[in-house]
């Protein structure tokens, strides 16, 4: 009889829900009715995404302790599944902006369990304990994006979109196995908690292999989180793929990757905290400095806000490369509205990119905030978040990861994230100008012609925006549960 | 009763949302925020009524937890001084929104509720008592005023928003670092509590956003464009009520915490707001249209009462809370004044204007009490202002009085100046003889503002005596306005 582990079914229930879900809308590809696939896939993946969040709160509920599950290949704590929780509402969030999308039939359901796929390797990967299982996870999520960004292939700028993820994260995802690989080669363990034990009981804190290993770890993370300067293919994916998947993957994907190298960094490698810390801050800075510049001058929304998750990466990565509880609590309570005004924002773009059928820029917002006065006041909110103005939880965000980078002693990084910030807000504001403050008679663009002349009702797509926006309002005022929940989460991590 | 505190920030708001939500023409709408406004009036007054003035300190405060592990708390509360401000903004805001209400705008619904955001963000600054706090109205104040000159302002008003946000938020933010840094090293961000800091970067950090705000020179280079592009109304609070948060945070938090910066850089400070004085007058005088000379004649006032502030002295302090109260009438009630003359001549350039006087009487004689008092007649509260703040300015060098004399010269020029030019000579090509006189609803909105000016004229002392723990403003603020 082989040996097999015990499996903590229980451990896994967020990643079978939604593998679940996955399975069911694939099988519906085949078995429902063409025009009934559309409805079936997004009621799957809704309560797909519904139940990984309720068992991931159970999962949170049960589990002050942390442990190891399944051989120790995953580890159940309260880190974990807090970032499960923030991935399953992206995900619901996700599915009611997809709804009304008008893609080719014929893959409605195929995209429905993408999804759930994506999200279930999301899901597993934030709980991963040793580098088989983050490898996994890892490629396990972005292949299914891959797929997703390719998936409405009357668009070039979608196939292209998708080929570009696929080579440049493959690369990425290249890079962190070679660093995997070195780092095993070096201290001959997989368990991120036995490398730790490994580097400090053999002294290998300055080996080379370790460090250069651990270095290409942070690069192929680095790649996945976009973070400058592996961000290249960030701009051209966001605009080119499918806009309810480019605002799941703006989302979902940081949750994970940071989730992800918070967990790497603290468990397997905190003997070399003085190296990563500071090449963290580097990437953080270059983040900063890359996305901001580079998006005063975009007229494209979807490019913008692509650039814009950049230096928002940036100002993640400034809590993470501290490496303190009060930075991991930042970052943990950081990802809460970011994820919410990322998915929302890219929600009222898809909206007004179905109603003009056109790719939306600058110049084609013009008008929106008065003739669809709930997407006008969503998208400004998201705006002032993202600038980190109150009252939205992006300011309470930017203010932990400050205060996070000033209780480690690096004043200067405050004052490159204050500069970043202003640097931001011009074209932050640039895009409330333009909806607020443009008249639509500058509109040059005839909206597509729609039954009564008025945008559609699209009520799965409202109902997303404004449950993303009672989250970014919300988190501002409950700031204390917030913090509390993080707090415990950040005390999983073996500080 | 210090539900009576949060009641005067959050009732404005809750009326912005009403305002917001729920589908009411624009007659309607406006007619809510003008009764909420004067509801917010009221509980002004009964605050008033309720503050001890004998006993003096912090009252009708309230503080709960908002996140404990940084040891920020939502803590607002009142003193003398800020009970005045904040009685300035309810009456100013009040008449403002009278005036839009009668003046008719488009969108209505959210102009009133972005004025009553406004109204409630500015409560909020001037009581909060927690530097997070503080941080929060502050920003907040911004947001309103963006939406409210950027969409209904000028034909300028992109590029005046723009500059107007820029330059504030370069501030507000370099704060945002201090706030951090002096929260995190002294465990509490509670403004209350026995704290000082020494640190002179951190003193800049503040004094940057307030410099910026108030204008200081020279950092007022959004000044004129915002002024000119705002909707009157939108002018008239910019110019009365936003400036004095500025001035207020320079006592709240630089001079109360900072003591050695504030001697350190008060030379440097009292050197620019006596530039920003002199400059400013000059240019008022020079400005070819009425909101040019209002608008420089306040970058010259922020100056003088900046002069009352950084004396740190009793007569300094008193002289220049009095000036804040005066000043925000007088520029609000002159920008709703430049408001009425645009609506009747579609223009405020002088070389446009001239002989109003012939036909509206009342217009002039609105116009020429408000001008007068403005210059700092003697027997006017501009006057008592100016006279204790250049009384306090003199103990710390005698060139400040000075040129603060100079200064008042140069106010009675530009002052008869934009007077002549309105309201004498000859009717300018816009002036038209069919032009109406102030309306009954521009009356009820500009003569309150000039009736506390001259109730203040004859009690000026209702103020300076009342703003500091048994008047003596030094003392207070040494000993942390306890």
């Amino acid at each position: 009889m082989i040996q097999t582990p015990h499996v903590e079914w229980s451990a896994l229930a967020p990643e079978l829900m939604l593998l679940g879900a996955t399975g069911i809308a694939l099988l519906g590809a085949v078995l429902i009715p063409r025009e009934n696939r559309r409805d079936f896939g997004a009621l799957f993946a809704a309560l797909g995404f519904a139940g990984a969040f309720a068992y991931a709160v159970v999962l949170y509920v049960h589990n002050p302790d942390p442990h190891g599950a399944v051989a120790n290949a995953i580890r159940v704590d309260r880190f974990g599944s807090l970032a499960q929780m923030i991935i399953a509402g992206s995900g619901l969030l996700a599915v009611g902006v997809s709804y009304a999308q008008r893609m080719r039939d014929e893959h409605i359901a195929e995209y429905y369990s993408l999804l759930a796929a994506a999200g279930a390797g999301m899901c597993f990967l934030v709980t991963a304990n040793n580098l088989m299982t983050l490898f996994l996870g890892l490629e396990w999520f972005s292949i299914s994006l891959y797929i997703l960004c390719a998936i409405d292939r009357r668009l070039e700028g979608s196939l292209e979109a998708g080929l570009k993820y696929l080579i440049i994260g493959s690369f990425g995802s290249a890079v962190l196995l070679f660093g995997s690989a070195l780092v095993y080669g070096a201290t001959g363990r997989l368990a991120f908690g036995q490398i730790a034990q490994q580097i400090s009981a053999q002294n290998l804190t300055s080996d080379a292999l370790v460090v250069t290993g651990l270095a290409m770890i942070i690069v192929g993370l680095g790649f996945k989180a976009s973070a400058a300067p592996f961000h290249q293919w960030t701009p051209d994916v966001y605009e080119g793929a499918p806009t309810p998947v480019t605002a799941f993957m703006s989302a979902a994907t940081k949750v994970a990757a940071f989730a992800l190298m918070l967990r790497v960094l603290i468990t397997a490698f905190p003997a070399e905290a003085h190296l990563w810390t500071v090449a963290l801050a580097a990437v953080a800075v270059t983040s900063l400095a890359i996305g901001n510049l580079a998006a005063l001058v975009q007229r494209s929304v979807k490019r913008l806000l692509a650039y814009s998750s950049i230096s928002h990466a940036g100002f993640i990565l400034i809590g993470v490369c501290v490496g303190t509880p009060l930075g991991t609590r930042a970052v943990l309570y950081y990802l809460i509205p970011y994820a919410a005004m990322s998915i929302g924002s890219f929600a009222v773009v898809a909206a007004r990119e179905r109603e003009l059928a056109a790719p939306v820029t600058l110049d084609n917002l013009a008008g929106l905030g008065w003739e669809r006065p709930l997407l006008g006041i969503a998208m400004a909110t998201f705006m002032f978040g993202f600038a980190g103005l109150p009252p939205t939880g992006g300011f309470v965000g930017k203010f932990y990861v400050f205060s996070a980078a000033y209780e480690h002693g690096w004043t200067w990084l405050v004052i490159v994230g204050v500069v970043a910030t202003m640097v931001s807000l011009y074209y932050y504001l640039a895009v409330i100008r333009a909806m607020y403050m443009r008249p639509a008679s500058e509109l040059e663009l005839r909206p597509a012609a729609v039954a009564g002349g008025a945008p559609p009702r699209e009520t799965a797509l409202q109902a997303s925006v404004v449950l993303a926006l009672a989250v970014t309002i919300g988190s501002f005022f409950a700031v204390q549960p917030l913090i509390e929940v993080a707090k415990h989460a950040a005390a999983s991590l073996p500080f | 009763m210090g539900w009576l505190t949060t009641a005067l920030i959050l009732v404005p708001i809750g009326g912005a949302l009403l305002v917001w939500v729920l589908p009411w023409d624009a007659f309607t709408a406006g007619a809510i925020a003008l009764l909420v406004a004067l509801g917010e009036v009221g509980l002004w007054i009964e605050c008033l009524i309720r503050y001890d003035f004998g006993k003096g300190g912090l009252q009708l405060d309230q503080q709960t937890s908002w996140f404990s592990d940084l040891n920020v708390s939502y803590h607002v509360g009142l003193y003398g001084f800020s009970l005045w401000l904040v009685g300035l903004t309810v009456v100013v805001m009040a008449a403002t929104i009278a005036y839009a209400f009668w003046a008719g705008r488009s969108g209505a619904r959210a102009y009133f509720g972005l004025m009553l955001l406004l109204t409630g963000a500015i409560v909020g600054v001037f009581t909060a008592q927690d530097l997070l706090l503080f941080y929060v109205f502050w920003e907040a104040m911004l947001i309103p005023l963006y939406v409210l000159i950027g969409v209904w302002g000028g034909p300028g008003r992109l590029g005046a928003t723009i500059k107007f946000v820029i330059y504030t938020m370069a501030g507000s933010l370099l704060m945002l670092a201090a706030i951090v840094v002096l929260g995190l090293s002294q465990g509490t961000f509670d403004l209350t509590a026995a704290w000082q800091s020494s640190s002179d970067w951190l003193f800049l950090g503040f004094a940057a956003a307030f410099a910026v705000k108030a204008p200081l020179f020279p950092f007022h280079g959004w000044l004129p464009d915002a002024y000119r592009e705002s909707p009157p109304e939108v002018a008239s609070v910019l110019s009365g009520v936003v400036s004095k948060a500025a001035i207020y945070g320079f006592i709240r938090i630089a001079i109360t915490k900072f003591p050695e910066p504030t001697k350190d850089f008060r030379t440097v400070i009292l050197v620019l707001a006596a530039i920003g004085l002199v400059y400013g007058s000059l240019l008022a005088f020079r400005a070819p249209d009425f909101r040019g000379v209002v608008a420089y004649s306040s970058l010259a006032q922020i100056g003088l009462i900046t002069f009352g502030v950084f004396a740190v002295n009793d007569l300094g302090l008193d002289g220049a809370v009095l000036q804040m109260v005066n000043h925000g009438l007088i520029s609000a009630s002159l920008f709703l004044l430049a408001g009425a003359i645009e609506r009747r001549a579609t223009t405020g350039e002088f070389a446009r204007l001239g002989g109003f006087a012939r036909g509206r009487p009342v217009l002039a004689t609105v116009l020429m009490t408000t001008g007068v008092i403005a210059l700092a007649v003697p027997g006017s509260t501009a006057f008592a202002g100016e006279f204790a703040i250049l009384a306090g300015v003199f103990k710390v060098g005698w060139g400040y009085s000075v040129v603060g004399a100079v200064a008042i010269v140069l106010a009675a020029m530009y002052m008869l100046r934009l007077i002549s030019a309105v309201l004498h000579e000859r009717a300018g090509p816009s002036v038209v003889p069919e032009a109406l006189d102030l309306r009954p609803a521009e009356l009820g909105a500009i003569v309150p503002l000039v009736a506390c000016l001259l109730a203040l004229s004859v009690w000026p002392a209702a103020i300076t005596e009342r703003s500091f723990t048994n008047d003596r403003p030094g003392h207070a603020i040494s000993s942390q306005l306890r």
